[in-house]
């Protein structure tokens, strides 16, 4: 170590050093995906992570596309109910739903199980987690998907009714796919924010990239090493999306021209 | 000489022994307060071509819209092809298809050509063309395709197959749903002011293709403005005035010899 702090002698290095109770060679071993190293145990972190934004990006999609079709052409009961869902999911922070949903949740689930006379269950954090998240997800995406159903030029629409597609035809072949352009950026916003709110289910103990830093940074004291590292990933799934994003959202503006050549 | 009388099927024919392929009886449309029908009968009998003119506002789009239910009349008898309609009143007192199925059919069978032709953006011509043939009537897919294909070619639009709608003109994209209209094999099919939307200079290579079709002998109701177009079409034009029949007839009798004085002065003032 002191070797290593003589041989660099610029100060840029000897701030480095200051950071980091570690050598390049120490960094490596402390990342490394075999222990002793922990990088193992962020990567198994970010796949948690994943699955639960996928899961709830899912999810929230569902809700979302019958959120939406109910606000627009449901009944009155139906439209004051999801009125308050959308509302409600989107006036509380997320970590108090977290809080509410998985603690609230699971105890009820337990006693309507316990009172039908069935044994206590253990709900997985895999299963929690991408329905409190999905829950909240599925109001985000109610307004997005409505947002982008009312963008859609009303004569396709009713092209389709003249010709007699059925509702359920009419919302695959035509509904769906049209609004696509209009909802894909909103859409790529609420993926973005599941990715990152999947850190907030640390809080109830769920093994997410999160978690697995705090537990790496604890043991090994080297925190803003394993900070910096989960927030690469982070980045890097961020900056991966894009690139997917990206090609969807230009496959569903296959038929639109260009807004350059508009300018 | 109109253009009428040179087609295959003649007119008088056609009115004494065709059957009724759209019979519209007493039908009433109020929006709210504002009574835009206000008991019209009109009738399409196989092989004829009806002419809807009128001033704006008289209600011949909305009479057009009623007979596939695009609008829902609030009162009235729809007939097409001898099936009559079955309407009720929903929960808040508006008139409604009783049977989604039954009007879905019906309309399958209705080739609309919309004002703003209204094709489906995220499909290319020949998907717009195909799209109804597959997925509505059950036609196999690479019938629709060759079948699509000949009528994109009769529209001139062949080399346009792999196009999105946005990237053409007016003309064409109103060419191509016309295609999209006759790839149903429709029974009539009806036209909502086809050429408003269209700048001047294109309006002609639409009027071509729907005055071919008129020719044929293929059952029409045209909702128009070009009262030209109309009098070399129509086997039957019918004048709307503010919600009402004012005068209908042949179109030789309609522009030649109106009787009635509003439209004289229409037609003066289109003319």
């Amino acid at each position: 170590m002191k070797r290593l702090t003589t041989l660099y002698s610029n100060p840029g290095a000897k701030l480095i050093d200051a950071f980091l109770p570690a050598s390049a060679a120490g960094i490596i071993e402390l990342l490394s995906p075999v222990a002793p190293g922990w990088g193992g145990t962020l990567l198994v972190g970010l796949l948690h992570s994943l699955e639960i934004a996928i899961g709830a990006t899912c999810l929230g999609l569902m809700i979302g596309t019958a959120g939406a079709f109910g606000k627009l052409y449901g009944g009155p009961v139906t439209r004051d109910l999801l009125a308050v869902y959308t509302t409600v999911v989107r006036a509380v922070p997320e970590l108090v739903l977290i809080l509410l949903l998985y603690y609230a949740g699971t105890d009820l689930i337990n006693q309507v199980l316990a009172a039908m006379g069935y044994s206590r269950v253990d709900i997985s954090g895999l299963a929690a987690g991408i329905f409190v998240l999905g829950f909240v997800q599925g109001a985000y995406s109610t307004e997005v998907i409505r947002g982008a159903i009312l963008a859609i030029p009303q004569g396709q629409i009713e092209a389709a009714r003249a010709y007699g597609m059925s509702p359920g035809l009419m919302l695959r072949r035509i509904t769906l796919p049209a609004m696509l352009p209009f909802a894909i950026p909103g859409l790529a916003n609420l993926w973005l924010i599941a990715t990152k709110d999947t850190a907030l289910l640390a809080v109830v103990g769920f093994f997410e990239l999160t978690l697995a830093t705090r537990q790496a940074a604890g043991v090994t004291k080297a925190y803003l090493l394993f900070y910096v590292a989960a927030g690469v990933l982070y980045l890097a799934v961020t900056l991966f999306s894009n690139l997917i994003i990206g090609r969807v959202e230009s496959w569903s503006r296959r038929g639109m021209p260009s807004v350059k050549e508009a300018r | 000489m109109s253009v009428a009388d040179a087609a295959p099927v003649q007119p008088g024919k056609a009115q004494s022994a065709a059957a009724e392929a759209i019979h519209v009886e007493n039908l009433h449309k109020k929006f709210g307060q504002l009574h835009v029908l206000k008991g019209v009968s009109l009738s399409a009998r196989d092989g004829e071509v009806v002419a809807i003119i009128g001033g704006s506002g008289s209600g011949k789009s909305t009479l057009l819209r009623c007979i596939n239910c695009l609008e829902n009349p609030t009162s009235g008898i729809i007939r097409v092809n001898g099936e009559e309609i079955k309407l009720k009143a929903d929960s808040h007192g508006h008139t409604v298809p009783a049977d989604r199925r039954q009007i879905e059919r019906i309309r399958s069978r209705l080739g609309m050509v919309f004002q703003n032709f209204n094709l489906w953006s995220h499909m290319t011509l020949i998907e717009n063309v195909i799209e109804v043939p597959v997925h509505v009537l059950g036609v196999k897919r690479e019938e629709a395709i060759a079948q699509a294909e000949k009528l994109l070619a009769r529209v001139g639009l062949a080399e346009k197959r792999d196009v999105y709608p946005a990237f053409l003109s007016g003309g064409q994209q109103q060419r191509a749903a016309i295609a999209r209209a006759l790839a149903i094999n429709p029974r009539v099919m009806l036209f909502d002011e086809p050429t408003s939307a269209l700048d001047p200079e294109l309006v002609g290579e639409v009027l071509k293709v729907i005055g071919d079709l008129a020719r044929e002998g293929r059952t029409m109701v045209l909702v128009t403005h070009e009262m030209k177009f109309a009098r070399e079409v129509a086997t039957h034009v019918v004048y709307l005035y503010n919600g009402l029949v004012e005068e209908e007839g042949p179109p030789e009798q309609l522009f030649g010899a109106p009787k009635s004085e509003r439209l004289k002065q229409f037609l003066r003032n289109v003319g």
